[in-house]
């Protein structure tokens, strides 16, 4: 998932998979408002890919699957079941009864094939088509040659049946993910090209209004095929709003939700206030911040020059300039991900170490680039990880742009280094595999991938690929301890230094009430919209 | 005059179809791929490929800006890449705050040069227009960013006096409309004094002085209505001024108009909102540099100023 | 040039602008004499253990920025940056305007057409967002950023000088040169450019002060020069979301940018007034 801004992250926590305890009986009505600095660009399931749409485009649609609230513990949820083949290949899912539209039409199996076909379709430009790769047919309509998926099956209103061309341990999550959500044909087609500003779908909320630049509004569901939920009876979001002047209206009882979170400035004086004690929430996130290195071009074509940049990083300074909301990471994979080996150290604080590496690699001098997106505390970052590299004699110049330069500095392989921050790799869905592919793997090495370090191991391939094709219930504990080993070699070459793992902040009115975890909902970001109430509702 | 006009109108389009090209050919420079943002993390090469032929990436530039320019008559701004609705409704969307904003702000800068400029003409030389003069040099050396910051936290944090930020009443337009106007108040009160003083010269004046006229009558009677003439010709210039300010002032203010709108843009390189706003400011400078250049004449040929 | 002078040094806001830009220019010079520490040193307890910049204190006269490091010194090295941006990217403009002006204005036709229709091209584009899109194109750095804006200020130099040569190439010195048979380059240079360097020297110091003005914009959205070189403008980009916490992260670089650019436009102003460039232009 992208990340636009630093302080409000889209955050994965691991929760135990526990129903959740509520604390007061939860009330019917209400309204919660949500503050964002940036205008949402669309609520389109197949297209919205930032962290802010990413959750209000939950609560307007829904996927075959889901997770438990709170959670990142898969459920049906547009299915009501669903049984997979001996041979990983064929799923069947059965279609839950009584779900509408927002327009009141019953939702089929059809909508559900029409949907990944239209995220498929390249005329969508869907950021996330790619994700359905493994759908048989996905070459023909991804290439424009096909424009139905030959690999979906609609045998009748209520059952859907995927075909796919390679086993995929990682396919119910794909199912749970915003780019196979299930949109109505018609409405597509009418609102042309005005659709990602006039979402309907089969969600808990429903669409109102959206004036550009100012405010979105949503309205509860009342046909929502779960009972009782939501909570809200409307939900507004506010854009154009600075975080800090945010925090001041929170206090005011002005709004309830933080957006972008707590901005540095304040952080210490509300985190410090025992008033605010039920009023912050902490939760870890599936993030981790690292600086890849173009291992295709000297000097970082030598591993030891790319270990004595793994050493030469003081984690904790950086996690100190940054508030202490994250901690220093040692390896790829944040500690909440399955896979995390909490064993592999990777390579501690050592400048005296990493100047005896360089000596070793005897590249001679080096001077080298550090792209960084320009906002803060990006380049602050950056100059921290300058200062550091150049006490073991390594000179970065700082290039401080855009996101899109830099996402284009590191697709096209001009970038020697990128500092991640702004554009780090938040998993879309809670899989070490998610962590691999489009960032460490051969699949992204290539002009336009995501892979800035052009790290491209065939073997780490080859096992990546074998792993995922245990898709069998007692497989799993065998494919995670696969992955874990494949993580602590992409550890060794070093092609990456992960510098922390962000920790994620949300501050709410203490008139919302829900249980913590759905203010710091692994899936939903900032909270789980569908579940928090407002305690003053009548 | 009509000739005048036409020869006008036909040099404006001109320099429309100018800055066009020149947009176009700038968007083109900037090292971005809009294919990589667009096809995200999972693309394949073929995928981006697809996309690539779709936004007419793969047609020789020529043919791209042939084919941009064709639709751009016809009022089509284009389709924004993040957001995947078209350009035109957008920038309009967000047109009308701008203007209001830009309206605030002359409202702002006449309010504070006018009768600046008329104070210290009539102290010409003493203390009081030292002062005014001083003052207005200390209004254009601001920078926006400083005087919006600076004023949010006195006025709205510090004294609770006016919101912090946002749009929707006339209390969230003083500030924004304030920094926004405050260099140009600097600039009007210098050009209102020098208009002030030479009109005062005149014979006229002192023929109503002479008459035993209060000097407040003359000074405001004859004096600001015929020193106010040059100004007002000037105002269609500030347009321009505002155009880059808007940028930084709506972001500071969180004001949800074409400035925000254009730098979320550029963090995104949402190309065809780039080259979108960048041509509705065009066409905004230009339709403002025209009414000067048509009321100027009319009034003092002498004005060439800013 | 004496009575110029005199009437200068009795202008004392003029004065006064001088002296503060000689003082900024000595603090720039000798800033690494003055400063207390090197301004790029980042103090591993130049923050609190919260991750918050110092307030001032006998150690950090001004605090510290976000990223641990003495304010103070980033100030004095900061002075660096804008004076040699405001100098030289203004001198450059000043430089290339003035030239397309006179030579439009001298030789009129398709050349001063076609430079003049230039001049309006560039007024339709916001200064600010030419110059963003410039610098993305071009790689960022201090000689980018020095010619960025030099091609965005040429334009309002270049239309002043082009109005006084045509009112000028109207006199009758330059015809009885012209009937003289005095070639066109030695006309240029020694019948008009004389008469044109009072209005340049005006120009040329009122445009350090937008020029100071544009580079602190610039580099407070992003988009100036590199850090870690310390710019006053991406000073309070840096610390700006401590504005209301740490107020005087933002107020301080925000009145050195005010100071500097005002003292230029009080000395431009005096000038114009002690040069009187447009009596001088018609006599």
């Amino acid at each position: 998932m992208k990340k636009l801004l630093f302080s409000a992250v889209a955050a994965l926590t691991l929760m135990a998979a526990a129903p959740l305890a509520m604390a007061d009986a939860p009330k019917q009505g209400g309204q919660a408002i949500i503050t964002f600095n940036n205008d949402l660009t669309t609520l389109d399931p197949q297209v919205g890919y930032d962290w802010q749409n990413w959750s209000v485009i939950k609560s307007i649609f829904d996927g075959l699957m889901d997770y438990k609230p709170g959670t990142t513990e898969l459920e049906p949820d547009l299915a009501e079941s669903y049984t997979v083949s001996d041979d990983g290949l064929t799923y069947t899912f059965t279609l839950r009864d009584g779900v509408k539209f927002h327009n009141g039409r019953p939702m089929t199996s059809s909508d559900v094939k029409y949907s990944f076909e239209r995220a498929v379709n390249p005329a969508t430009q869907s950021p996330g088509g790619g994700y359905f790769g493994m759908i048989a047919g996905y070459d023909d309509v991804a290439g424009g040659k096909a424009t139905t998926l030959s690999g979906i099956e609609t045998p009748d209103d209520k059952t859907v049946i995927f075909k796919l061309t390679r086993p995929d341990a990682t396919f119910l999550h794909l199912m749970a993910i915003n780019f196979g959500y299930v949109v109505p044909k018609e409405e597509v087609e009418k609102a042309g090209a005005d659709w990602g500003k006039n979402p309907v779908g089969t969600g808990a909320f429903k669409f109102v209004e959206w004036v550009p630049g100012q405010s979105i509004k949503l309205e509860r569901n009342k046909d929502y095929y779960k009972p009782n939920t939501p909570y809200l009876d409307a939900i507004t979001f506010e854009f154009g709003q600075d975080p800090t002047v945010a925090v001041l209206r929170l206090k005011k009882g002005e709004i309830d939700i933080v957006g972008d979170g707590i901005p540095p400035a304040q952080f210490a004086e509300l985190t410090a206030d025992p008033a605010n004690k039920d009023l912050i929430v902490v939760g870890d996130q599936l993030q981790t911040g690292y600086v890849t290195m173009n291992v295709t071009q000297p000097p970082f074509d030598n591993i030891k020059v790319r270990q004595a940049v793994n050493m030469a990083i003081n984690k904790d300074r950086i996690v100190r300039l940054i508030n202490n909301r994250a901690a220093p990471a040692n390896q790829p994979l944040p500690p909440a991900m399955p896979g995390y080996n909490p064993d592999n150290k990777g390579f501690a604080y050592d400048p005296e170490g990493a100047k005896k590496l360089l000596a070793e690699a005897g590249v001679g001098e080096i001077n080298t680039e550090l792209y960084v997106m320009n906002v803060d505390p990006n380049p602050r970052i950056a100059q921290a990880i300058q200062q550091d590299l150049a006490a073991v004699g390594i000179k970065a110049e700082i290039r401080s742009l855009a996101q899109a330069e830099v996402i284009a500095a590191g697709g096209s392989g001009k970038a020697p280094m990128v500092w991640s921050g702004g554009m780090a790799w938040i998993a879309d869905f809670p899989d070490p595999a998610n962590f691999y592919y489009g960032i460490l793997g051969c699949a992204g090495a290539v002009e336009g991938g995501w892979n800035w370090s052009r790290y491209c191991n065939k073997a780490l391939d080859e096992r990546a690929a074998k792993a995922d094709s245990m898709v069998k219930d007692d497989q799993k504990d065998a494919r995670i301890s696969e992955w874990k080993a494949i993580f602590d070699d992409v550890t060794k070459e070093a092609a990456w230094a992960p510098v922390f793992n962000e920790k994620r902040f949300t501050y709410h009115s203490d008139r919302l009430g829900g249980d913590p975890a759905l203010f710091t909902d692994p899936i939903h970001i900032p909270v789980n919209y569908d579940y928090i109430y407002a305690k003053d509702a009548q | 005059m009509l000739r005048y006009l036409a020869k006008r109108l036909a040099a404006s389009v001109l320099i429309l179809l100018g800055v066009s090209i020149v947009t176009f050919g700038l968007t083109f420079m900037i090292p971005a791929d809009p294919v990589t943002m667009i096809a995200g993390r999972n693309s394949t090469p073929q995928m981006r490929e697809q996309i690539r032929v779709q936004l007419g990436l793969d047609k020789p530039i020529p043919e791209q800006y042939a084919r941009y320019l064709g639709r751009l008559v016809t009022g089509d701004l284009g389709i924004s890449y993040a957001r995947k609705s078209e350009v035109a409704p957008l920038v309009a969307s967000r047109l009308p705050p701008t203007l209001l904003l830009m309206l605030g702000a002359i409202i702002a800068e006449l309010m504070i040069g006018l009768p600046a400029g008329i104070y210290a003409a009539t102290r010409r030389g003493r203390f009081g227009d030292k002062a005014a003069m001083t003052l207005s040099f200390l209004s254009v050396s601001t920078p926006q960013f400083v005087l919006g910051l600076t004023l949010l936290y006195l006025f709205a944090y510090l004294w609770n006096w006016f919101p912090l930020g946002g749009y929707g009443k006339i209390s969230n337009l003083i500030l924004p409309a304030l920094t926004l106007g405050l260099a140009g108040g600097g600039w009007y009160s210098r050009m209102m004094r020098s208009s002030m003083i030479e009109v005062l010269r005149n014979d006229y004046i002192r023929t109503a002085r002479a008459k035993g006229m209060s000097e407040w009558r003359v000074v405001m009677k004859h004096g600001f209505r015929n020193a106010i003439l040059p100004i007002v010709a000037m105002i269609g210039l500030d347009v321009g001024i505002f155009m880059s300010g808007v940028v930084v002032v709506e972001n500071v203010f969180g004001w949800p108009g074409i400035g925000q709108l254009m730098w979320q843009a550029i963090q995104s390189l949402d190309i065809p909102v780039i080259m979108g706003v960048t041509i509705v400011a065009a066409c905004f400078i230009v339709l403002g540099n025209l009414i000067a250049d048509l009321v100027s004449p009319l009034i003092d040929p002498r004005i060439r100023l800013r | 040039m004496g009575d110029t002078w005199k009437r200068f040094h009795c202008d004392r806001l003029a004065m006064a602008g001088l002296v503060t830009i000689v003082v900024f220019a000595m603090a720039a010079i000798f800033a690494p004499v003055i400063a207390p520490y090197n301004p790029s040193e980042q103090f591993f307890d130049g923050l609190t253990l919260e991750g918050s910049p110092l307030p001032p204190s006998w150690r950090f006269w001004f605090g510290t920025d976000t990223n641990g490091r003495d304010q103070f010194s980033r100030l004095l090295y900061g002075a660096r940056t804008s004076l040699l941006i405001g100098i030289v990217a203004n001198g450059i403009a000043v430089a290339v305007g003035a030239a397309l002006g006179l030579v439009a204005g001298y030789l009129r036709g398709w050349t001063g057409a076609a430079i003049m229709r230039l001049t309006d091209l560039m007024m339709a584009f916001p200064p600010l967002l030419l110059a963003i899109a410039l610098a993305a194109i071009l790689k960022p750095g201090l000689n980018i950023v020095i010619l960025v804006i030099a091609l965005v200020n040429w334009v309002q130099i270049a239309r002043v000088i082009y109005t006084e040569t045509v009112a000028l190439s109207e006199r009758e010195y330059i015809e009885a040169a012209r009937a003289l048979g005095a070639g066109n380059l030695r006309i240029l240079l020694r019948h008009l450019l004389p008469h044109l360097i009072p209005t340049v020297i005006v120009y040329a110091t009122l445009g350090i002060a937008t020029t100071v003005l544009l580079e602190a914009m610039l580099s407070f959205l992003g988009r100036g020069v590199q850090p870690p070189t310390p710019a006053w403008g991406m000073m309070i980009f840096e610390s700006q979301s401590y504005f209301l916490n740490a107020p005087w992260l933002v107020f301080i670089p925000g009145a050195a940018i005010l100071i500097l650019a005002l003292a230029f436009n009080l000395v431009g102003d005096g000038l114009r007034d002690a040069l009187d460039p447009t009596q001088r232009g018609r006599g």
